[in-house]
C-alpha cells in the first residue's frame, strides 16, 4: 500500500486530474496487478456482501454469552413511532449498525470494515444512503473505495486494531473512513472529504477498548451506533464548509500517539473500564461456569 | 496488507483473530492431512481458551477441519456438520511454554490412521502463524503454498529438495531449518511461489533419510495420495 498520508492521496487526485476514489483504485490495480474491472468488483462484492448481511438480520438471533441480539428488532419498532426525536435517515442509520454489530456477534457472516468490531458503521450510513437518496450502485462503490483510502491511511500511520490503538483505532477509524465516504456521495471535493473524516476521528480520539469478557459485544456493538452517527454529523459539518482547525494528517498523527500512551489494560485485554466493572466480572464468572 | 484488508474480508464473526483466524488455522491443518480427519483432539491455550467460548473459536476450529473458509456462513454449525461426516471430537486444554496467547494445538488423525501434529496461532486481524508440526518448529502462514519435509539430520537433504524445486520450475519465497539435535530429526519448511507436483511430493517421501512429507497446497480440491 502506498499512502501513508491522506495529503498524498489528494496530491496524487490533482496531478493525476482524477476523482479520489478512482486514485485508490488504480493504487490497487498497480498493488494487486489486477485489471480495472477486477478491482472494482470485488469492492463490489464488498458492498453487496455488507447489503446482503443487513438483509439477513435475525432478530431471535442470541450470541454465546446472551449479552448480545434483539436490539435491532427495538429500534426497528421505535422507527415507526412518530414522536421520536430523530429525523429518518439517522433513525435508519443507528437500526442498521445495532444490526450489523449484532449479526457479528452472533456469528452471522458480515464485512470486516475496519475491523469485525466495527462492522456496522460504514455499511449502517452507506446502505441507508443509498435507499434513502436513490444512489446507484456504482456510486456507492466509489464510496467504499474513498473509505478504503482513508482506512489504508490510517492503518499504514496509525493502527486500526484496538489491542495497539484502542477502540478509536476501530470505531474511530470506522467513522473516519465513513464521513469521508459519505462526503463524497453528497458532492463534496477533496477537501471535504479529508475534513470530513478529520471531524469524525477527532470526536473519538481516545476511545478506549474496554470489551466485557473480551467478546466484541458490549460496548462494541452500541459503539457502532455512535461511529455512524457521528460520521454523518461530521461530514454535514464539513459540507457546510467548516474545516478541522488541525489538519487531517495531524489529526491521525494524534490518533496513533494517543493510542500509544494508552495503557494496555485499556486495549482489548479486557482489564479495565467496563470490563472491570461488577457486572462485567458477574459476567464472566457466569461463562466460566458454564 | 492491501485495501481488501481495510474494507473485508468478508467473514462469519464475531472477531478475526478468535474466529475467522481460528477457521484459517483448522483448514491449513486439513489441507496438511490431505485427507478427511477421522478423530481431532482439539487443545486450546491462552485467550482461546479463556474467551473462546464467546467468540464460536471451537465451533471456527471445527469448520476450518471440515475443509470450511473463515467467510462460510455454516461455521456455526460445524459441530453437527462434523456428526455427520463421522468426526470425533475431544476438546481440551493445551500444555504448551510461551506460546503465543491465541494458540491451539491439534492432534488429528485421518481416514487413513495418519497422525498429525500442530501448534496454529491467531496473530490478529485473521493472520495465522503454524507454529509446529509433529513436534518441530515450523513457522508458516498458510498464504504460500507450503512443503514440509521431516528428515534424518544428514548432509545433502536439503540440497535433494531444492534441486527438485529448482528442476519443477518452483520458486522459493522462504526457507527455514530445524532441528532436535545434531544428527537427530530436522525439518525443511518451504514456502513457495508456485505450487509442487503431486509426483515431486511422492519423489520426496520415497528418498532415503526423508521421514515424512507434508504439503499445504493453495489449490481448492488438491488431496495428495
Ligand atoms: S471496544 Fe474494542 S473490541 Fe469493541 S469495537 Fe472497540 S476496539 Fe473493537
Amino acid at each position: 500500500m502506498s499512502f501513508a498520508q491522506l495529503k498524498e492521496i489528494t496530491d496524487a487526485a490533482g496531478q493525476l486530474q482524477l476523482p479520489f476514489w478512482r486514485v485508490i483504485l488504480e493504487d490497487d490495480r498497480k498493488e494487486r496487478n489486477v485489471s480495472e474491472e477486477e478491482s472494482f468488483e470485488t469492492m463490489r462484492q464488498m458492498y453487496r456482501a455488507m447489503r446482503e448481511a443487513d438483509r439477513s438480520y435475525d432478530p431471535s438471533l442470541r450470541s454465546a454469552s446472551g449479552l448480545a441480539g434483539g436490539d435491532g428488532a427495538k429500534l426497528e419498532q421505535f422507527r415507526r413511532q412518530n414522536n421520536r426525536l430523530i429525523g429518518d435517515f439517522l433513525t435508519e442509520v443507528m437500526e442498521k449498525a445495532v444490526k450489523m454489530g449484532e449479526s457479528n456477534a452472533c456469528m452471522k457472516r458480515i464485512v470486516a470494515a475496519p475491523t469485525a468490531g466495527s462492522c456496522g458503521v460504514i455499511p449502517a450510513v452507506l446502505l441507508t444512503y443509498e435507499e434513502q437518496r436513490k444512489t446507484t450502485e456504482d456510486n456507492m462503490v466509489e464510496a467504499l473505495y474513498v473509505a478504503a483510502g482513508i482506512g489504508e491511511v490510517i492503518a499504514a500511520s496509525a493502527s486500526i486494531a484496538g489491542a495497539e490503538g484502542g477502540c478509536q483505532a476501530e470505531i474511530g477509524s470506522a467513522s473516519a473512513m465513513a464521513a469521508g465516504a459519505v462526503a463524497y456521495l453528497e458532492g463534496g471535493d477533496n477537501d471535504a472529504i479529508v475534513h470530513a473524516a478529520a471531524l469524525a476521528m477527532k470526536n473519538m480520539l481516545g476511545l478506549t477498548c474496554d470489551p466485557v469478557a473480551g467478546l466484541v459485544e458490549v460496548p462494541c456493538i452500541k459503539r457502532n451506533v455512535s461511529g455512524a452517527v457521528n460520521a454523518i454529523i461530521s461530514c454535514q459539518m464539513a459540507m457546510a464548509g467548516i474545516r478541522s482547525a488541525i489538519a487531517p494528517d495531524e489529526v491521525i498523527d494524534s490518533m496513533r500517539r494517543i493510542g500509544r500512551l494508552l495503557p494496555s489494560c485499556l486495549k482489548e485485554t479486557a482489564q479495565e473500564g467496563l470490563a472491570a466493572t461488577p457486572t462485567a466480572q458477574q459476567v464472566v464468572k457466569r461463562l466460566r461456569e458454564e | 496488507m492491501n485495501i481488501f484488508d481495510i474494507v473485508g474480508p468478508v467473514m462469519v464473526g464475531p472477531s478475526s483473530s478468535h474466529t475467522a483466524g481460528a477457521v484459517k488455522i483448522g483448514y491449513v491443518a486439513r489441507k496438511l492431512m490431505a485427507l478427511p480427519v477421522k478423530r481431532a483432539e482439539i487443545r486450546l491455550y491462552g485467550s482461546f481458551l479463556a474467551t473462546g467460548r464467546g467468540h464460536g473459536t471451537r465451533y471456527a476450529i471445527v469448520a476450518g477441519l471440515l475443509g470450511m473458509k473463515p467467510d462460510d456462513s455454516r461455521i456455526p454449525e460445524s459441530f453437527s456438520l462434523a456428526a455427520e461426516a463421522g468426526m470425533e471430537l475431544v476438546f481440551g486444554e493445551a500444555d504448551l511454554k510461551e506460546a503465543h496467547p491465541n494458540s491451539v494445538e491439534l492432534i488429528l488423525t485421518g481416514e487413513d490412521g495418519r497422525q498429525l501434529e500442530s501448534v496454529g496461532e491467531s496473530l490478529g486481524g485473521s493472520l495465522i502463524n503454524i507454529a509446529r508440526i509433529d513436534g518441530l518448529s515450523a513457522n508458516f502462514s498458510g498464504e504460500y503454498p507450503t512443503l514440509i519435509v521431516h528428515n534424518l539430520d544428514q548432509p545433502g537433504h536439503v540440497a535433494e529438495v531444492t534441486s527438485m524445486l529448482a528442476h519443477k520450475s518452483v520458486n522459493i519465497a522462504t526457507m527455514q531449518l530445524y532441528r532436535a539435535g545434531r544428527g537427530d530429526h530436522a525439518v525443511m519448511v518451504i514456502e513457495c511461489d508456485q505450487e509442487v507436483p503431486q509426483e515431486s511430493i511422492a519423489w520426496l517421501e520415497h528418498l532415503e533419510g526423508v521421514e515424512k512429507v507434508t504439503y499445504y497446497s493453495l489449490e481448492e480440491r488438491r488431496e495428495n495420495k
